[in-house]
């Protein structure tokens, strides 16, 4: 029998790096398997892994790949600090430890029958893929698909091959924007929230996904009520230092909320009254 | 109910050390009382008095033949089931291939003796966090299972005190194997005894119990009423949960930042307190890497650090964490109050500052409810 994180909470299992790609400059995805016997837990789109470097720490990272894809499970990290930049150097072959699938997911069960809006800023678009691309799965379980994902510079991008592939699907639209763009950059220029307002959804009949920058999160919101979705239809996904991502080191409060346990993914109204407020 | 003569409760502890327990109970420190291992009831504190207030400590000999003349010190229970410092992992190898060879967690069979109301119902408190959430914490389970709790009813509350308030206290209700209350019976010294649990009466087998009478029973309640009313800090739990949540941009926030020495002493002394932090490390050869858990406070400025900076900057807005989640958001959270009423962070604060007044300034503000307004 193999231990589980039920078991041992607090403990990582070692995983094997399959494979390193580099998205950007400072954004990899790592395949990873499980270095013993045994196969990858399941997960649901939205959760994350506590991903630890050996003798460095450890930090949640979401889980970017495909749900249905049992035997690898990809994790996309830009490097920032101590934990990712030690993650970074990591080469095939070498070893991670693993502890999840932890949290809630974005609850897709619920937007049955409705347009999905998917909104994404930088790196958000990491824990956004497994819904993307388990709604493409059941693609007739929806309405419209928009993905918004607006990056810093068209160097930032990330994803580059499943975002060619969307783009070019008749079921689907994708709309990217840059915050800066030199000349060869023939798209939109501006913050991803100022692309709600022409964006291809019914506003009463939407289920809106986002993650990004808290920032850009309140930005997208208040452009998406102005367009007349409701804030029961919103969900986000909120980030917070943590320690042990299972409720226990209490450094993910805020307000009410452990974001380790009750999400990362809030449905809008559950999380509105934190976020006005400064230093919560 | 039963009574134990006061000088059998000698037999009690030899009774559990003879079965392997460590026993653990208040004994006077530097001055402090404090839970530690006794080699028999010889050494644990008795008739000693305390005087307790804001920012202040003094214990010293009591004048009065009772035994438990005092409540506890700075330290709680806590330490015994969440170790200020502790092993979580450990793995062997390097970063090119590594097993986990971290060893199972195992604790010592404990006895606590002298333990108070407050202490039990912050031990409940510890289990919901610790045993019955989503995941539970092996280093506390290990610790908790086969934890004897024998309780002492308190008579002696300090000045401190809020516990009646807040219900838990001074008299213990559930969560013990043993409680004791200290009273004379038949003109001698004793303790009447409650039974709480199955281990509690197998061990009041072994020991020189008579059944207590009604005139024990009664001097009993009698003990914990008087303490009920010596006791003159009080906390509506419900009122002040109302008061911070309308008063989370209270200017009151910028007052207590300016008294506030962000020591994080009344985060450690708090029993209920949880949160802790986690540590990395290689042997020199590099061969082994642990990670450690460590107690943590909110009071910390980099307990919110994510990359690019803390969310909690200011000291208001780490006061309003501490205060917030303790009255507030711990209701919702645990369903109930995260505060016992012990006192400690009053007594513990080097600013003086004494949350039960403070408390008050958020509640005076708060728009009164329906019922309130109508009374
Ligand atoms: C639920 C969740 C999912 C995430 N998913 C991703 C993802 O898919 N891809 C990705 O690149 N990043 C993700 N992050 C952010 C990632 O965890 C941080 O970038 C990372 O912790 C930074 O660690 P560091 O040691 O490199 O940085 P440093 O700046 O050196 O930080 C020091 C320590 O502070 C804590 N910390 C710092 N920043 C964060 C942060 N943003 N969130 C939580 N703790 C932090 C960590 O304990 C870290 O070790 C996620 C965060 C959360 C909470
Ligand atoms: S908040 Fe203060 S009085 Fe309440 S349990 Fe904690 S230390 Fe004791
Ligand atoms: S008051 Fe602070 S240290 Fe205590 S449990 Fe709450 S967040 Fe943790
Ligand atoms: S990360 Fe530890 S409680 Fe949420």
């Amino acid at each position: 029998m193999t231990l589980t994180t039920l078991d041992a909470p607090m403990s990582p299992l070692p995983y094997r790096i399959r494979q390193v790609t580099w998205e950007n400059r400072d954004t990899f995805s790592f395949a990873l398997a499980p270095a013993g016997e045994g196969s990858c837990e399941r997960f649901l789109p939205g959760q994350f892994n506590m991903l630890y470097v050996y003798g460095v720490g450890e930090v949640p990272v979401s889980i970017s790949g495909d749900p249905a894809e049992g035997d690898m499970i990809v994790h996309t990290t830009r490097y920032v600090g101590n934990v990712t930049k030690a993650m970074s150097r990591l080469r095939a072959d070498q070893m991670i430890g693993v502890r999840g699938p932890l949290g809630n997911h974005w609850p897709a069960g619920e937007a049955k029958g409705k347009d999905l809006l998917i909104v994404a800023g930088g790196i958000g678009l990491a824990p956004l893929r497994p819904l993307i691309y388990e709604a493409l799965r059941r693609r007739s379980d929806y309405g419209k698909i928009v993905l918004l994902f607006g990056t810093r510079s068209p160097d930032d991008m990330l994803f580059r091959n499943e975002l060619r592939q969307w783009r070019s699907r008749f079921d689907m639209d994708v709309q990217i924007c840059v915050d800066r763009a030199h000349q060869d950059w023939f798209g939109h220029v501006g913050v991803v929230s100022s692309l709600i307002p022409r964006a291809g959804f019914d506003p009463y009949l939407t289920h809106a996904f986002i993650c990004g920058p808290e920032i850009m999160m309140v930005n997208t919101v208040e452009a998406l009520i102005k367009r007349g979705v409701s804030e029961e239809a919103i969900f986000v996904t909120m980030e917070r230092n943590m320690k042990c991502g299972i409720g226990l080191c209490g450094h993910c409060q805020l307000g009410t909320a452990f974001i380790c346990k009750d999400g990362p993914v809030f449905r809008y109204d559950e999380m509105a009254p934190w976020l006005t407020i400064r230093e919560m | 109910m039963y009574i134990l003569e006061r000088e059998y409760l000698a037999a009690l502890a030899t009774l559990l050390l003879g079965r392997g327990y460590e026993l653990i109970g208040p004994k006077l420190a530097g001055g402090v009382i404090t839970y530690a291992p006794l080699a028999g009831i010889e050494e644990m504190a008795r008739k000693i008095r305390d005087a307790q207030g804001p920012g202040h400590y003094r214990s010293s000999p009591g004048e009065e033949d009772v035994w438990f003349s005092y409540v506890p010190g700075a330290a709680s229970l806590k330490p015994w089931f969440n170790p200020p410092k502790c092993l979580v992992c450990r793995m062997r190898g390097s970063a090119d291939e590594f097993l986990n060879e971290t060893p199972p967690v195992t604790a010592p069979k404990r006895a606590f003796i002298g333990v108070r109301a407050c202490e039990v119902a912050a031990l409940r408190m510890q289990d919901k966090i610790f045993l019955e959430g989503p995941y539970a914490d092996p280093e506390y389970r290990a610790r908790r299972e086969g934890a004897l709790i024998l309780a002492v009813n308190c008579s002696h509350p300090a000045e401190t005190c809020f516990c009646a308030s807040m219900q838990t206290g001074p008299k213990a209700t559930t969560g013990f194997d043993l409680a004791l209350t200290e009273i004379s019976a038949k003109g001698k010294p004793a303790f009447l005894i409650e039974k709480g649990s199955d281990a509690g009466g197998e061990l009041l087998g072994e020991l020189p119990v008579r059944m207590a009478t009604a005139k024990d029973k009664e001097a009993a309640i009698l003990v914990s009423e008087r303490a009920a009313q010596q006791i003159t800090r009080e906390i509506n739990p419900e009122r002040a949960a109302r008061g911070l949540a309308a008063g989370l941009e209270h200017p009151h926030w910028a007052t207590l930042e300016s008294r506030c020495m962000n020591c994080a002493n009344c985060t450690l002394v708090c029993p209920t307190c949880f949160c802790s932090t986690m540590e990395d490390s290689t042997s020199l050869s590099g061969d082994t890497a642990e990670r450690w858990r460590l107690w943590d406070s909110c009071f910390v400025s980099e307990f919110t650090y994510i990359h690019g900076g803390s969310i909690r900057k200011s000291g208001a807005s780490r006061y309003r964490q501490w205060l917030g989640h303790k009255f507030s958001h711990w209701h919702k959270q645990f369903g109930a109050s995260g505060c016992v009423g012990c006192g400690r962070c009053i007594a513990w604060c080097p600013a003086g500052i004494d949350i039960t007044r403070e408390l008050a300034v958020f509640e005076a503000s708060a728009p009164a409810t329906a019922r309130e307004t109508v009374r």
